[in-house]
């Protein structure tokens, strides 16, 4: 009987502890390496897919970039003009500097007015209640507007002109 | 030579500009969201019978005439229409109120006067009936240069306000001047970015299509940062009017604005 208790005792220590070490992965969802400026490995080990990164980047929910960047080839009506236009950006950074730019700018710019998009919840102040404990994009998210900004060569710009 | 010396008279002429105008130099230009509007949204504001808020007014005459509990109304004090408000005054608000010992908006002090004056139940911060009176009673300082004093007693408030307007929320992570001081000018796609001043409140919101007072507006603001708000007569928000009319001081009062 005792040797009975104590499995099942033993059996709901380690449940109680299962949950909690899910709520405490799911608080820091957003475990990645930063070296440097950069973030060498996709996030999450995961593939982005650039026809799902173009959509993100136009939708006022999700990426919204061009609240703030220009991109020449969208034609859309309105780009904003708070950050650099983001045509030929491939060209400029690589993948691994443009990945920590999105998830975090604020790593490399403390000062800057650009949101982490998969800043840790755990570092923002008075998130509205409707979005506790989530990230403005997920880690597949990011990595598909990595992988549409890193599509865009300077020859993509001359086909559509 | 000679450059060096034009050197030197350009040096000593920016010494000279520095002691006229100490502060001039270093301060932006204040700019009213006026300057923001297009010519049609500037006419809409300047035509009393296009410009919704005039309706608000009326509301407000309204309210204004209505006898409280103890069959008194606004009139008894402040004269008919509210002739005897002096714009002086009410340009000063948020000011400091001596029997509460604490700064008071003008919706405080219209709080204040419908409870103890009329011995009405207080309002709601969100009643119509309080938006149109402060917009009637703003509206009575039109043209005023708006002057909020930020010295003696009101100086913590002031400064409790400021450090909040750099304080990031939400998830959007911002705070107030990286968009209305740093970006002022620039797109947010379709948007000019103003310089967030307060002179026209309580205003029509082209947006919503609605009349909105400040606390209303800075909640919409919380809203587009996913940030967890704050109440209307908070003290957060309380000591941010007191920051954000007195960071806007010199500006002429425009009740009831248009703005988009
Ligand atoms: C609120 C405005 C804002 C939004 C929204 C925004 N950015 Fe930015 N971004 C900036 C600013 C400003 C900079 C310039 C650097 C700085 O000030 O931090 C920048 C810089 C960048 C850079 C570095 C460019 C370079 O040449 O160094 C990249 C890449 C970038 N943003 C991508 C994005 C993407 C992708 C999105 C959408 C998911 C986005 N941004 C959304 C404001 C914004």
């Amino acid at each position: 009987m005792i040797f009975k208790e104590n499995i099942l005792i033993t059996l709901v220590i380690f449940m109680v502890l299962s949950l909690f070490k899910n709520s405490y992965a799911a608080e820091d969802m957003t475990n990645y390496l930063m070296t440097g400026d950069s973030i060498n490995t996709p996030l999450d080990g995961l593939t982005g897919k650039p026809e799902r990164g173009q959509a993100l980047f136009r939708n006022q929910n999700k990426g919204n970039c061009l609240a703030c960047h220009q991109l020449s080839i969208l034609k859309d009506a309105f780009h904003g003009t708070i950050g650099p236009s983001l045509d030929q950006v491939s060209q400029r950074l690589t993948e691994a500097q443009i990945r920590l730019r999105i998830t975090d700018m604020k790593q490399v710019n403390p000062y800057s007015i650009m949101p982490g998009f998969y800043r840790s919840p755990k570092k923002i102040n008075r998130i509205s209640p409707l979005y506790e404990n989530s990230t403005i994009l997920t880690s597949q998210e990011v990595e598909d507007i990595v992988s549409y900004l890193m599509s865009l060569k300077p020859n993509s710009f001359a086909e559509q002109q | 030579m000679i450059t060096l010396r034009a050197f030197r008279y350009s040096f000593l002429n920016l010494v000279f500009l520095f002691t006229l105008f100490p502060s001039t130099p270093l301060r932006a230009e204040l700019i009213s969201g006026y300057e923001f509007l297009s010519n049609q949204a500037k006419d809409m504001q300047n035509d009393d019978f296009q410009n919704p808020g005039y309706l608000m007014i009326e509301k407000g005459l309204e309210v204004y005439n209505t006898r409280g509990e103890n069959e008194k109304s606004c009139n008894h004090c402040h004269g008919n229409n509210g002739e005897k408000f002096t714009p002086k005054s009410i340009a000063q608000f948020p000011k400091f109120h001596n029997l509460l010992q604490a700064p008071v908006t003008l919706r405080d002090q219209i709080q204040f006067c419908w409870d103890k004056r009329l011995d009405n139940f207080p309002l709601l911060y969100d009643d119509t009936d309080l938006l149109a009176l402060e917009t009637m009673i703003r509206n009575k300082a039109y043209g005023e240069k708006v002057n909020v004093d930020t010295s003696g007693e009101m100086q913590p408030y002031y400064e409790a306000g400021k450090k909040f307007y750099f304080t990031r929320f939400g998830q959007m992570d911002m705070n107030c001047s990286q968009c209305h001081d740093v970006y002022t000018g620039r797109m947010l796609r379709g948007q000019k970015l103003s310089q967030g001043q307060t002179n026209g409140f309580p205003l029509f919101r082209l947006e919503s299509q609605k009349m909105v007072n400040l606390p209303q507006r800075l909640r919409e603001c919380f809203h587009s940062l996913r940030a967890q708000t704050f109440e209307q007569d908070s003290n957060e928000f309380r000591n941010l009017e007191i920051y954000l009319n007195a960071r806007g001081n010199g500006l002429k009062i425009e009740t009831p604005a248009i703005r988009y």
